[in-house]
């Protein structure tokens, strides 16, 4: 059935809420007012305050809490309203979360969900619209799921509640409101499976989360010119598809990386050294990024439109390959 | 009576095991037989005997880097433990965590915890997962005045009191946050008074009074069974040693460090005369019990000494959930 992003979400939520009932939410503003951007509207009506907990603004809490009670068998959704504050609970995650399983010796599991919206392109300015999801990929015991689609994020989002890992769960601010078709009831999708959003022979291009859509939108622009680019999203980031990438990558030789983070240390550059460690003969062009410019995000609707990743941009990089 | 008087002879059992463990790992350490960091709990025996001494199996505790204490009373193996310490695959956690890592989730031990004041949240999500799957369990955090200082304390006090959750906290204030004094890192003398804030009780004990501090945590315990919230004990004690082994404690006052050393004031001297003078025991039954942890310390080391290191491939498992 046709749902928006958000709903697709929420959806997820309420399958897992229904089926188990060691799931429960908690976060800032989830009850009552339904969470910052609307996703889990309804959900304190249909499941009470037992499973859908307000919070005080108590990030460092949280997270550890949710470290807690996972390992003490609960399944805790929670929610950090932005993704800029995960700078709050960097210990709960990095330190804890990601590492009590191997540090315990396989022993304790860690099942829980942390969702963050991310992305700029409302104004938000410098501590409300970030891109972090390279940032947390560099601690191991960490999943990150970062979907595109309406139906990507309700497939995934089950099969993140029923992992028994810790799974960050990114969702773009922008993409809330945009609708798809998606599966009813319980439907998921396997984490670590990239999706080829478009099929494609001259080039490919790697994306997630909104830049997927804007790259969809610079691949017909591009097929009236001639170009016939594949579109990957690898849907999650860790663990990454890398036989996808690479089989994509064997196919057309050249590559290009979008993504919203800003260019160093973003996620983009791992996928660059591992396409050149691994798949180097396939190329016959130098890999491109195209990403933000390592700056904090303007507030400026000019400035803000100037700093996000374009379809211009990706055409642009596509193009200087051929 | 009788009960009082086996109740005392075991916490004696308890902190005699606690002082041999730790001065044999001190030995040790000094000896080179093991690398990284032993946090002596020489000193402080009487807080985690005394408050695990109400505690059952299926009750929470989180502990902190100077846990060796913690996990002995709340039932921790000692060969397990000493294992560990020597990094070796027969250790609680097949050596992957070492003296500040230690867990045993079968025991609900659910961690010591390199990072200071990290356990406060974990130990409240677990107090939320007993109350949420309706047990009477509860969880403890154990904590120094340090980590009373930290974002940690502050959110998780303030939302196991919103909640009423079943946890105890417990802090062990040895007057030292490393080599930085109670009077230097906050403005007040009793820690306790920081439950005020937050509409709980708090209270500041001897803690070197393992009478004292097992009465005041079984009416903490009991109250938080009930479901009607958490409490926050001070309990005021020394560190004999330097915040780690290697540090010589150089910004002690001699004169503090040899009054809280003395006869007078040492936790286990002071149960020793006290059931003496009770006649609960007599000298060579006091000798006996410190004979039989020297044997058991003994064979943990042996044990210890005699286990295979992990095999170099255990490096890559235990990351993740599969």
């Amino acid at each position: 059935m046709q749902m928006t992003y958000a709903e697709a979400i929420r959806d997820a939520m309420r399958v897992e809420l229904k089926r188990d009932p060691k799931v429960y939410l908690a976060g800032e503003d989830i009850g009552v007012f339904g969470g910052c951007f609307g996703v889990t509207a309804g959900l304190l009506d249909e499941f009470g305050p037992k499973r859908i907990v307000d919070t005080p603004i108590s990030e460092n809490f949280i997270v550890g809490h949710a470290v807690g009670s996972s390992a003490c068998g609960l399944r805790p959704i929670v929610e950090i309203m932005f993704n800029d504050f995960i700078a709050v609970c960097f210990d709960e995650m990095c330190n804890q979360a990601a590492k009590v399983r191997y540090m315990f010796g396989g022993k304790a599991d860690v099942g829980m969900v942390l969702r963050m919206p991310i992305g700029a392109g409302i104004g938000a300015a410098a501590q409300h619209s970030q891109s972090l999801e390279g940032l947390l990929t560099h601690i191991p015991g960490l999943i990150s799921v970062i979907p595109s689609t309406p139906a990507d994020a309700k497939g995934l989002l089950i099969s993140a509640i029923r992992d028994d890992n810790p799974v960050i769960f990114y969702e773009h601010k922008q993409m809330y409101g945009m609708p798809g078709e998606v599966p009813e009831g319980d439907y998921t999708i396997p984490i670590g499976k990239a999706d080829i959003k478009r099929e494609g022979s001259d080039v490919t291009i790697v994306t997630w989360s909104w830049m997927v859509q804007k790259s969809l939108a610079a691949a017909e622009k591009l097929a009236a010119e001639g170009i016939n680019a594949e579109v990957l999203d690898p849907r999650t980031l860790i663990p990454l598809d890398k036989e996808a990438i690479l089989k994509s990558v064997a196919k057309t030789g050249k590559l290009v990386i979008v993504h919203e983070e800003v260019k160093t240390s973003g996620f983009g550059g791992e996928i660059a050294a591992i396409v050149s460690e691994e798949g180097f003969d396939y190329l016959d062009a130098p890999i491109k990024r195209v990403a933000a410019p390592d700056t904090p995000i303007p507030f400026s609707p000019a400035l803000e439109q100037a700093y996000i990743p374009s379809e211009e941009k990706i055409i642009e990089a596509v193009k200087a390959l051929f | 009576m009788a009960e009082k008087k086996e109740q005392l002879l075991e916490m004696y059992k308890t902190m005699v095991r606690i002082r041999t463990f730790e001065k044999e790992a001190i030995d040790l350490f000094a000896a080179g037989k093991f690398p990284g960091f032993v946090h002596s709990y020489l000193g402080e025996e009487a807080i985690a005997t005394g408050v695990c001494a109400n505690l059952k199996d299926s009750d929470y505790i989180c502990s902190t880097h100077r846990g060796h204490g913690h996990l002995i009373a709340k039932g921790g193996k000692l060969d397990l433990m000493m294992a560990e310490l020597y990094g070796k695959s027969t250790g609680y956690c097949k050596g992957k965590g070492g003296s500040m890592h230690i867990a045993d989730v079968d025991l609900g031990i659910l961690g010591a915890n390199g990072i200071v004041g990290a356990g406060m949240p974990i130990a409240t999500g677990a107090a939320f997962a007993c109350k949420y799957r309706k047990t009477d369990n509860v969880a403890i955090a154990f904590f120094g005045d340090g980590a009373s200082d930290r974002a940690t304390f502050h959110e998780s006090l303030n939302l196991a009191s919103i909640w009423k959750l079943p946890v105890v906290f417990v802090c062990e204030n040895n007057g030292w946050a490393i080599s930085n004094s109670q009077e230097n890192h906050q403005n007040i003398t009793d820690v306790s008074d920081r439950a005020t804030a937050y509409g709980i009780p708090g209270v500041s004990i001897d803690g070197n009074d393992v009478m004292a501090i097992s009465e005041a945590a079984e009416e903490a315990i009991k109250r938080a069974r009930k479901g009607d919230g958490p409490t926050l004990i001070e309990c005021k004690t020394w560190r004999h040693r330097g915040h780690f082994e290697g540090d010589p404690g150089a910004y002690k006052d001699p004169k503090d460090q040899e009054e809280w050393l003395s006869d007078a004031k040492d936790a286990l001297v002071r149960v020793e005369k006290k059931l003496i003078e009770l006649k609960y025991a007599n000298k060579a039954d006091l000798d006996k019990v410190k004979a039989d942890a020297q044997t058991e310390v003994d064979a943990a080391v042996k044990f210890a000494e005699q286990s295979p290191d992990p095999d170099p491939s255990e490096v890559l498992t235990d990351v993740y959930t599969v």
